[in-house]
């Protein structure tokens, strides 16, 4: 917490003093009001003085004048300093995600993240904005009000100290009940939600189960049991205005009754018992804003503890120096005994990897799901770190290259499918931002895609939608396997990604991708079709190489690749 | 137009309430009652604060009888507006209740036409959001446009038995904090517009790139992304900056309104009590109205847009709700029971868009126990045939009949419970696993689970989740691979044991290991049942009776693989392709 308030009290240390600053002034200001009344009361309509009455609403009116003055200020300062506060913490956030590893990027979860930068961060610059302008505001009222009786007379002020806790109790009680009560209304509204939404996406499967009944009548439950909730939160809240507003009016007659005394003592005057009929009016309605205030506070704290903890997290990873690997190295990639454990995992996700690839072979990873084919391709761009073993790419540890410069060697099209929002064009450059156009048009060749392009009115220029939804699933697929292929990289990583293509475009993608020459191509996939022409196939199985050799010798000498193989082509015999 | 017909919709739901409704009005006005006598009867008080000429002491008796009324008065108020609040908790949460209910049972009755169509977050938008919303409309306007409406004529009635003269000031004087903050609220609008606008470009380069952020790694852009990011954030700072700035003025201005309000009742009142129009009492009570009286007209304001929105929303729960449903199961439809598996399309025309033509004059018969496979590039509507079977869709002309019975002549229900249905898409519901399997088998035992779960060899990595059958699957299907999730619908499917199938094999989300499993198990099912496969494995292909070819919709081919091959049309090419050698 205190570092994130760092980021407001360096960079808006003006308006976050100057903002409650104002605000204070404009709270005495209200105060003299009801002394203004009194004075005119006393000194004016006594003795039947009409220039004392005008002098005194003249009063009043520069009061409420500079009232406004200052409370504008207040308030600039206050907007201020919160969005400011808001832009420079959602710089810092978005940068620190930025340097996240991928490591990190699974513990905090992406949609944590999203969170944090969106909603979180709005409700801290809401609650710096309300603190500023009224933190300091309604209890200087509250407890002004008060002095200010103290200072008319101590005896009936002393019915102030008594009525602001009990108040104050009353208030907070019933914002905390509500609030508890209101998380409840809200986990039954969720309920709703949960079964709505689930009713709208398994339609076909609720229906083909005929649940539409059953669903009917659970629904019908639910929400029963929700307005039950809401009513019972709704009889707590209503609570509130009737509660307060006797306590106030039990105040007020008591303090007539004490003034009423004092009046006939001959202490206090009928001008000095409004005044302090006025100052009691006034104490209610500070006080509901303040209680509100500090609900706004804890959730924007709550929010800030939040967005702290993220800006503290994560490790990063500690990068190496080198751009370049060795001259002359012989094998594009080399994996030496690798064993991958993922953070807080109990086993092994790869154990033991070792193989070598020399530029320009096709080399295919199969095995079953979860068997760590994408932990095993991810481990090439340094996507994790090895546990055990090593990783070199061009003769080099990758641990001892920058990540931009292993990263850029490297062409990966991952699993799932996503462009993003703007042209194509601009999606083809995210491996070289100075690609040509020819360059483009070269890896859309390769990748099947050339015929997406042509059919767009606007050729490269095509606008994609966010998450390029306005494509289908197998254009994105064959979009980013594009993506990769620009800017010529010397190592290309097809994790799963043709598995939306018919078999026909499959078999002339990996035609084509055999024209590549020098560059080294991984393809990992559930088909032995796909991989079954590679110069080396790795059979995973269960993290561990099952089989490490060509389609033939697999056949020969591993059951598993066997099994997966004749489960595809089952009494086909050897196909080719 | 349409508020005024939303409108009307709304209060033919609220009717229902009435009773409770005259109940609140009722209480309203008295609660308001109760409130504004309280400063009349303390000015009273006050008045009495004043040493009658010639004597020693007050007129306590006059003193503590307006306290002790105005304590009673208070008291019972209290408890009367307490009462009211409940009250109108009680229509607003009931209607909104009503309107839920009705807008769900309503979804479930929905064509599958009008379902692929909309969006699912916009549908659960209206019965979650909207109606929420709708909810705290109905209730602000019960609890505070009645109450402010009854308290501004109260306020104006009680000041003009006091001194017309004063009431006038006010009357005058108010219009200016409405129209002040009118202004500002004017002016905010187009500035929160604004904002949001670049909040929400701000919230999708997040969604974006953050959700995306492994990408973003890959391809080493986190720079041109941080840059990205810190423009929109800038334009978003301005915006906000002028948006909290101006939407925050509106408090000091009717503040400062008000203070002019109070200075002039006080000049009026004074001057009038110095000539003895008004007493002291009666002029403090003027100062309290005066504040009571402009508070009102500055949450009507706010009260008449919450509202307009709170009808914006119902409307759209109104348009939900009004969407015709799909056509009900005829009134002499039969029950299909143990259906033997013959099912026959005859002259079968259907089209999702009148515009575009899909399947014309299409005929097929099968008989029971045959193996249908459907196959043709992604994407070419080989689910179509699925929706016809199911009844997701009725067909446009012609007819699909199942043992001889038109299956527009068969309750939905029986046909159904006639076919299991395995999709490619993975869906399983928020429950168990338990919960999943022994989907609508109320009597269903743990033994049938197990059994059903092993004969889809799901049984043993079941076993291994940290709470076996009673493992929670959350929406997403968190912990659980796609290839599980799909043996868990096949064993769903397998504990109903129903007399035809429908399946549509995966593409890659299971191993082949497993998948060689699973189609042993299928095949097992298979036996003695029809069965219509999506087909993407080449042996589910050479081993059916019967080969539906699709190509961009339309089915161009049926036959069978020999016969296919033979005719050396689109289903040899297709064919021959996946076993192209590089």
């Amino acid at each position: 917490m205190k570092k994130l308030l760092g980021f407001l009290t360096k960079g808006y240390l003006k308006e976050t003093i100057l903002s409650p600053l104002f605000k204070c002034i404009e709270a005495v200001l209200e105060l003299f009001v009801p002394l203004v009344v009194a004075y005119m009361i006393d000194d004016g309509i006594r003795y039947g003085d009409k220039e004392t009455v005008v002098r005194s609403c003249v009063l009043l009116v520069c009061l409420g004048l500079a009232g406004l003055a200052f409370s504008i200020t207040a308030q600039y300062f206050a907007a201020k300093a919160a969005t400011g506060f808001a832009r420079t913490v959602g710089n810092a956030l978005f940068t620190h995600i930025q340097k996240l590893s991928y490591t990190d990027l699974d513990e905090m979860g992406t949609s944590t993240l999203m969170t944090r930068m969106t909603g979180d961060l709005t409700q801290v610059q809401t609650g710096v904005n309300m603190t500023l302008r009224l933190l300091l505001r309604s209890p200087f009222i509250v407890f002004g009000a008060m002095i200010m009786a103290f200072t008319i007379d101590v005896q009936s002020a002393l019915i102030f100290v008594l009525t602001i806790p009990v108040l104050s109790v009353v208030v907070f009680g019933i914002l905390l009940a509500g609030m508890k009560l209101y998380g409840k209304v809200r986990a039954g509204l969720d309920k709703l939600l949960h079964r709505t939404r689930e009713n709208l996406n398994g339609a076909r499967v609720m229906r083909a189960f005929r649940m539409e009944e059953r669903e009917i009548s659970a629904f019908r439950a639910d929400n029963e049991a929700l307005t039950h909730d809401q009513l019972v939160s709704g009889r707590i809240s209503a609570l509130m205005n009737p509660l307060t507003f006797v306590l106030i009016n039990l105040a007020v007659v008591i303090l007539i009754y004490q003034g009423a005394l004092r009046v006939e003592e001959g202490v206090l005057t009928q001008g000095a018992v409004i005044a302090l009929y006025n100052y009691m009016s006034q104490i209610l309605v500070e006080l509901i804003k303040l209680a509100n205030l500090i609900i706004t506070i804890t959730k924007a704290a709550a929010c800030g503890k939040r967005i702290q903890a993220v800006l503290d997290g994560g490790e990063g990873m500690k990068e190496g120096t080198r751009t370049e690997g060795e001259p002359g190295a012989q094998y594009a990639v080399e994996f030496r005994h690798a064993d991958l454990r993922y953070k807080n995992a109990s086993e092994n996700s790869l154990t033991n990897i070792d193989f070598t690839a020399k530029p320009g072979e096709v080399i295919g990873v199969i095995g079953g799901t979860g068997s760590g084919k994408t932990s095993l391709v991810g481990l090439i761009p340094r996507f994790y770190d090895v546990t055990g073993g090593a990783v070199l790419v061009n003769g080099t540890d990758v641990r001892e290259y920058t990540t931009e410069a292993l990263r850029s060697k490297i062409g990966v099209v991952p699993q799932r499918a996503v462009l993003f929002s703007g042209t194509v064009r601009d999606n083809m450059k995210w491996r070289d931002e100075n690609a040509s156009d020819e360059e483009i048009m070269r890896a859309l060749d390769i990748a099947q895609a050339r015929d997406i392009i042509e059919k767009k009115e606007n050729g490269l220029d095509a606008q994609v939608g966010q998450g390029g939804k306005n494509f289908s699933g197998g254009q994105r697929q064959r979009l980013t396997i594009a993506r990769a292929l620009v800017g010529s990289p010397e190592i290309v990583i097809l994790d799963d990604s043709a598995s939306a293509l018919d078999f026909a475009t499959d078999a002339a993608l990996r035609k084509a991708l055999r024209t590549l020459g020098n560059t080294t191509v991984f393809i990992v996939s559930q088909r032995t079709s796909s991989i079954m022409h590679a110069d080396k196939i790795i059979v995973l199985d269960d993290g561990h190489p099952a089989g490490i050799g060509t389609h033939s010798e697999l056949l020969e000498t591993c059951s598993v690749y066997r099994e997966i193989y004749d489960s595809q082509f089952r009494k086909e015999g050897k196909a080719v | 137009m349409k508020n005024k017909d939303t409108l009307r919709k709304v209060l033919r739901r609220v009717k229902r309430y009435m009773p409770l409704i005259v109940l609140s009005t009722l209480l309203a006005a008295l609660s308001v009652a109760g409130t504004l006598s309280i400063p009349i009867i303390i000015g009273n008080a006050i008045d009495f604060l004043v040493m009658p000429n010639g004597s020693s002491g007050l007129r306590w008796s006059d003193i503590i009888g307006c306290l002790l009324t105005a304590g009673i008065i208070a008291g019972i108020t209290a408890f009367l507006q307490w009462l009211m609040n409940v009250i109108n908790n009680r229509i607003a949460f009931n209607v909104v209740r009503d309107l839920r209910g009705d807008a769900f049972e309503h979804i479930e009755r929905l064509p599958f036409s009008y379902l692929d169509s909309a969006s699912t977050g916009d549908i659960v938008s209206r019965i979650i959001s909207d109606a929420d919303q709708f909810a705290d409309g109905l209730l602000l306007g019960f609890s505070q446009l009645f109450t402010g409406a009854v308290t501004i004529l109260g306020t104006l009635m009680f000041m003009l038995t006091l001194d017309p003269l004063i009431t006038l000031a006010v009357v005058l004087l108010t219009p200016i904090s409405l129209f002040a903050a009118k202004r500002i609220a004017g002016g905010t609008y187009s500035m929160f517009k604004k904002r949001s606008e670049t909040l929400g470009e701000q919230t999708a380069f997040i969604d974006e790139i953050i959700g995306n952020q492994k990408t973003v790694k890959a391809f080493c852009r986190e720079d041109e992304s941080t840059v990205k990011f810190e423009e929109i954030n800038r334009r978003l700072e301005k915006y906000s900056l002028k948006a909290t700035f101006w939407s925050s003025l509106t408090n000091p201005v009717t503040r400062f309104v008000n203070a002019l309000v109070y200075a002039a009742v006080g000049v009026f009142g004074a001057i009038s009590a110095i000539g003895g129009g008004i007493t002291v009492g009666a002029l403090s009570c003027f100062l309290s109205y005066a504040n009571q009286y402009t508070k009102p007209f500055n949450e009507i304001s706010g009260l008449i847009t919450e509202l307009q929105s709170a009808l914006a929303a119902a409307a759209r729960i109104f348009e939900l709700i009004e969407a015709q449903p799909e056509l009900p199961d005829q009134t002499d439809a039969a029950v299909l029971e143990d259906a033997q598996g013959e099912v026959s399309l005859r002259n079968v025309d259907f089209s999702y868009t009148p515009e575009r033509e899909l399947i014309k004059n299409f005929n097929l018969n099968v008989r029971p126990g045959q193996r249908i496979a459907i196959v043709g590039p992604t994407g070419c509507g080989k689910t179509t045939v699925i929706n016809l079977l199911m009844r997701f869709y009725d067909v446009y002309s012609g007819s699909i009949e199942v043992d001889g019975n038109d299956i527009r002549g068969v309750t939905r229900d029986s046909l159904r419970r006639s076919y299991g249905m395995v999709l490619q898409d993975t869906w399983l519901r928020h429950g168990t696993v338990r919960e999943n399997i022994s989907m609508n088998r109320p009597g269903i035992t743990d033994e049938d689970v197990i059994n059903a779960a092993k004969a889809a060899h799901a049984h043993s990595f079941i076993k291994r989740l940290p709470d076996g059958y009673d493992t929670v699957i959350s929406g997403d299907g968190g912990g659980i691979s796609q290839g599980q999730k799909q043996l868990i619908c096949i064993a769903r499917v397998m504990a109903q044991l129903p007399p035809m199938l429908i399946l549509d094999e995966a593409t890659s989300s299971i191993d082949s290991r497993t998948e060689m499993r699973i189609q042993r198990a299928f095949g097992k099912m298979m036996k003695g049942r029809t069965s219509f496969i999506v087909a993407h494995r080449l042996s589910t292909i050479r081993d059916a009776d019967i080969i539906i070819v699709m190509n961009d919709g339309h089915i161009i081919e049926t036959g069978n693989h020999d016969e296919l091959i033979a005719a050396g049309g689109f289903y040899y090419k297709l064919y021959n392709s996946s076993f192209e050698s590089a």
